[in-house]
């Protein structure tokens, strides 16, 4: 990084650090905070959306549908998250790949299951052989955004369904009055109305996601909390940067960066908490009124 | 997300066909001083099996590119095709030979050492509480003598917890404890005799990859029968490490 850094057996004090923390490994370290936050970005939309196929399932009047609905909504929020995370990228990975190999390999003689080993074609390999690195990082990641979204899809899924319950029945009544089908009322009436009942729920989910994030590690993706063990462990005198355990010190970074994130949190919830009451007839909206007038 | 999926899918589907085949991916841990650890000054794997594989694939004609995995996973993923070697100083033993195959040995049985701190009685490597890691040959070994074995997923963690005084011993390969006894200034010490466990030290592949295997195993007996391996083997071990004849 600096020009000093070029050997750093000569480096103590302040150099020896300026070089330590912008050493390769540590730029990875940086690297996996965006990481980090990048899951987030894409999981909680996909989440979202997930869930709110969920509830729209739940609430069918179609009872294949609703049954659908149920099995996913139970099933998954009754199996612990780190069995999905083993589960999903394996069997969705080997079903991929066996798919592609049904597609493109028929003459194929041998059986793909050779005791342990899971063999298809080359031509049916996820990424293909010879793929960069990149590749592979963005089909775990690809993975791992699609297990988030389905474990926490299931408790938005219930979330949301409970806040679509929770919109004043008399609200719909006029809607009907006036009109309206059955689904013009839920998406002019329901819609924009359950949010204010679904925000606190959510709030909670999300910070949960934001906890579940390490378990990225299980899909092979070095996260923070991988670079935090690797870093913090003792450096022998083989290393550049030899230290001893210093593991206390990085957790205690990532402790700081997981509460901040939580703070920052709040304040969006509690803002978001604020415009959404905004002439609803909850406690809330009521004293938004009140302060108003 | 689907779109996500099946955007990949479909890359896959386009490119599938025309790159070469000849690209092998090698799994390791990175955590194993100094058979490979990742350098902080690069951030790129290192050690002595990058060196050794890196020259491997050289001599095969092979296109190789390093994969870091974790040590308890690196089996499963071997086999289901994450990559296509483990070099991750992983023994040859019999039960790790009825999931995968090894190449021919590329390090002789090396001894394990155990290590206590300064002062400790050389009997608690017999009696005591000693530390290793999960699923390897050392662990096994502890696990079937009348010491009680803790285990701990990475080696690093296995010295942590000698020093905050949880285990009485560790028991791991001496070439990788020799620089922390080296560098702790007296505070960790070698405590009873070494113990030879295993039977060397091969490339791991799966079962059904022989022609894999085979261009290895051509390769490291070609590299011990010319001393270039020897030579590797020195610089990184140093000159008491058992060498090929």
């Amino acid at each position: 990084m600096f020009g000093f850094c070029s050997d750093p057996s000569t480096l103590d004090g302040f150099n020896w650090f300026a070089c330590y923390l912008t050493s390769a490994t540590h730029l990875n370290f940086y690297g996996a905070f965006v990481l980090v936050m990048v899951l987030l970005a894409v999981t909680a939309p996909a989440a979202l959306g997930m869930g709110m196929l969920g509830a729209l399932a739940l609430r069918s009047r179609l009872w294949p549908l609703q049954g659908f609905g149920k099995i996913y909504v139970n099933i998954v929020r009754g199996v612990p998250d780190i069995v999905f995370f083993l589960f999903v990228p394996i069997a969705l990975g080997q079903g991929l790949e066996w798919m592609l190999h049904q597609v493109r390999c028929p003459d194929w003689s041998e059986p793909i299951r050779q005791g342990t080993d899971f063999l298809v074609c080359p031509e049916a390999k996820i990424p293909p052989n010879g793929s960069p690195q990149w590749l592979y990082t963005t089909y775990s990641f690809g993975m791992a955004v699609l297990a988030f979204a389905l474990v926490f899809g299931a408790f938005v899924a219930n979330t949301l369904h409970g806040a679509m319950q929770a919109v004043p029945r008399a609200q719909v009544e006029t809607a009907e009055a006036y009109g309206m089908t059955r689904r013009q009322a839920f998406r002019r009436v329901v819609l924009p109305q359950m949010w204010v009942y679904a925000l606190p729920g959510l709030s909670n989910i999300w910070q949960i996601l934001i906890k579940a994030t390490p378990l990225l590690f299980l899909l092979g993706l070095q996260d923070i909390v991988y670079w935090a063990r690797e870093l913090g462990g003792q450096k022998t005198s083989l290393f550049s940067y030899p230290h001893p355990d210093w593991r206390m010190w990085y957790f205690l970074a990532l402790l700081v960066f997981y509460l901040f994130l939580t703070w920052v949190s709040e304040r969006v919830f509690a803002w978001l908490g604020r415009r959404l009451s905004h002439g609803q007839a909850t406690a809330a909206g009521e004293r938004l009124r009140k302060a108003g007038a | 997300m689907k779109k996500l999926i099946l955007g990949l899918a479909l890359t896959a589907f386009g490119t599938g066909t025309a790159l070469a085949q000849d690209v092998v991916r090698m799994g390791s841990e990175g955590a194993y001083p100094p058979y490979n650890f990742i350098n902080d000054a690069t951030g790129e794997l290192d050690g002595f099996e990058r060196e050794l594989g890196d020259a491997i694939c050289e001599r095969a004609g092979l296109t190789c590119e390093w994969v870091i995995n974790d040590w308890d996973t690196i089996i499963p993923n071997l086999v289901s095709g994450n990559y296509d070697t483990i070099m991750a100083g992983m023994s040859i033993t019999e039960a790790r030979q009825e999931v995968i195959s090894f190449s021919q040995n590329y390090l002789q049985p090396e001894p394990s050492a155990f290590i206590g701190l300064a002062g400790a009685d050389p009997e608690m490597t017999m009696t005591g509480v000693v530390a290793a890691q999960s699923n390897t040959i050392q662990a096994g070994f502890i696990a079937e003598s009348e010491a009680d074995l803790l285990e701990f997923p990475t080696p690093d963690e296995t010295i942590a917890a000698l020093r905050n005084g949880e285990v009485d011993a560790v028991l791991a390969d001496k070439a990788f404890l020799e620089p922390y006894v080296g560098d702790s200034g007296g505070e960790l010490v070698f405590l009873g005799d070494d113990v030879l466990l295993g039977d060397g030290i091969g490339v791991g592949t799966r079962q059904s990859d022989d022609e894999l295997r085979a261009t290895l195993d051509g390769v490291i007996g070609e590299m011990k029968a010319d001393g270039s391996l020897n030579t590797m083997i020195t610089k990184w071990f140093g000159d008491e490490t058992p060498l090929f004849e």
